[in-house]
């Protein structure tokens, strides 16, 4: 009896710890796998989405934002009724992109800027976030949408070789605020103007109808991510001659570096006279 | 023998509700719209999935009202309807698997469950619980990332991509590998209906007197340890595994077994006789 009792003890006690290893395997494997497929900086989501970490956990999957872009009134071909395919597309297996979770490419349908915003207000989670297309009176206003930021590549850009071309500019939905066209002598001829398309970071939305509408064979203007086409100057570097942007400074943490030698004798080696 | 009555009611429904889906997205249509997820039905109503509502939450995202209201509406629908009756009447994936099981008795594969030491029918409600935990350390819906049932959902909807991978995998996994492997061991989304529906209004009725013990309903049950009492006891069926599908009903010759309103006070009073 007692010794059938120890073995079923043991057994038991064999077959939990299997239990609880197997299932530390699994949530291990589980943990890695979803923690790579997350992975995909170079995706464009729909205006109002809120920091892409936060937006991979909020978003649902529901598709509710594509369904609305594809379906506004808009979007409907005059001949049939029907929709035209919508900007929104629903991140499939083979996209590389997180399953399920709506973004968009800008060479095969660009954002529209759509002054009601269709995609937004049915979103249900709040991975997309109305107040980040209002105005102050909170109005939806798609201006001040942010999906990313167009970057023009001088090298392939041929308005900077000296051609005659402004096609991002007639395309953009802002234009005049979101890229402008800076005018410089072109010293080859001697006797035309380089038209340079320059994007502002303060107006543009990154609705990519730029990057649809350039005519290199592949697009000299692109729309990336604000994570990625943005730099940060840091507290560090301040305009001084702009006292809100001055004040910066104060937020700026001073970065020691001690090394052997300095951590002797800090700052005042070059006046302490021992130098010899 | 041959009475396909729910089976067919079923796939109905289960197609009626996928194509209004796809009407959504492809017409416009405001009948139902949206993925299992989260949805909206007739153009107001919040629906949300309890589980992925739960995954989100773990991984500390302050979900929007309208998913926490629709996973409301759904979980008490299914509290009253049975909680797997979402798995055989609206889950796309329960085609697959019934087919793979339909085939899998054609073709003989086995006639009884293999017992595997790890893949028991209690393994869906660890990886239900891990699911959660693994959302709360990597910050993303765990499961969403590979549930075959809004793989499958959303590749109706908006298309597969390699997705069908997926699909065809769960299809061999349950031809080939584990008798209802999937919906009956593995997926966590049906561990949390079976928790949902534990307590529901709609439950089978089994009639002791009338059952001549052919054994035809455990043959057809995806679930079929919830049928303890056939040829033993006149008693419903209580078990939340239970996924209210009828087909047990359907192949049932001799009218034993029939969809009933739950009854509390027989079961009380059925405790006392015994």
């Amino acid at each position: 009896m007692m010794a059938n009792s120890d073995n079923n003890r043991r057994k038991f006690m064999a077959t939990t710890l299997q239990s609880v290893g197997l299932t530390a395997l699994g949530g291990l494997l589980w943990s890695g796998y979803t923690d790579e497929v997350k992975a995909s900086p170079l995706v464009l989501r729909p205006p109002g989405a809120i920091k892409e970490n936060d937006f991979l956990s909020a978003c649902i999957k529901c598709g509710l934002c594509a369904e609305a872009c594809q379906n506004r009134e808009t979007n409907l071909d005059k001949e049939t009724g029907l929709p035209k395919e919508g900007t929104l597309k629903m991140a499939k297996g083979g996209d590389h992109k997180l399953i399920g979770t709506p973004y968009f490419i800008p060479t095969e349908v660009p954002c529209y800027m759509c002054e009601d915003i269709p995609c937004v207000p049915v979103c249900p989670s709040g991975a997309l976030d109305q107040l980040l297309v209002s105005d102050d009176k909170g109005e939806l206003d798609i201006n001040r949408a942010s999906m990313g930021l167009a970057v023009v590549h001088k090298e392939s850009c041929i308005a900077f070789w000296g051609i005659q071309c402004d096609a991002c500019y007639r395309a953009c939905p802002l234009l005049g605020d979101a890229i402008t066209i800076e005018m410089h002598r072109n010293e080859r001829t001697g006797k035309h103007t380089f038209m340079l398309p320059i994007v502002n970071d303060n107006a543009c939305t990154g609705c990519g109808l730029c990057e649809q509408a350039c005519v290199t064979e592949k697009p000299a203007i692109f729309v990336l991510p604000n994570e990625v086409s943005k730099g940060k100057a840091g507290d560090h570097y301040v305009k001084g001659w702009d006292k809100e942007d001055d004040k910066r400074v104060g937020n700026a943490k001073a970065i020691e570096t001690t090394t052997e030698r300095s951590s002797q004798s800090s700052s005042d080696y070059l006046n302490s006279g021992d130098l010899y | 023998m041959n009475n396909i009555k729910y089976l067919l009611l079923r796939r109905v429904t289960q197609v009626i509700i996928l194509v209004l889906y796809f009407g959504a997205n492809a017409y416009g249509w405001k009948m139902l719209a949206g993925t299992f997820g989260s949805s909206l039905l007739m153009g107001f109503i919040p629906l949300a999935d309890p589980y992925t509502t739960l995954q989100v939450l773990s991984t500390g995202f302050v979900l929007g009202a309208d998913v926490l209201l629709g996973a409301l509406i759904i979980t008490i629908f299914y509290m009253v309807v049975g909680g797997r009756a979402f798995c055989s009447w609206v889950c796309p994936i329960n085609m697959v698997t019934d087919l793979a099981n339909w085939l899998r008795r054609k073709l003989k594969l086995d006639k009884e469950e293999v017992n595997y030491r790890f893949l028991k029918r209690n393994t869906r409600y660890w990886i239900m619980v891990l699911g959660l935990i693994v959302s709360a350390i990597v910050g993303i819906s765990a499961f969403e990332v590979l549930s075959p049932i809004t793989i499958m959902q959303r590749g109706i909807v908006f298309g597969f991509g390699s997705g069908i991978a997926v699909i065809l995998a769960i299809f061999l996994f349950d031809l080939f590998g584990v008798k209802n492997g999937w919906c009956g061991h593995l997926c966590p989304l049906g561990a949390s209906y079976s928790i949902i529906g534990k307590t529901s209004l709609i439950r089978v009725d089994h009639d002791h007197e009338a059952c001549t013990n052919c054994m035809e309903c455990k043959i057809v049950c995806p679930e079929n340890h919830v049928l303890h009492m056939v040829n033993k006891e006149s008693i419903q069926v209580t078990d939340g595994e239970c996924t209210n599908c009828g087909r047990c009903i359907d192949v049932c010759g001799d009218d034993a077994l029939n969809f009933s309103i739950r009854s509390f006070a027989k079961k009380r009073i059925a405790k006392k006789e015994n």
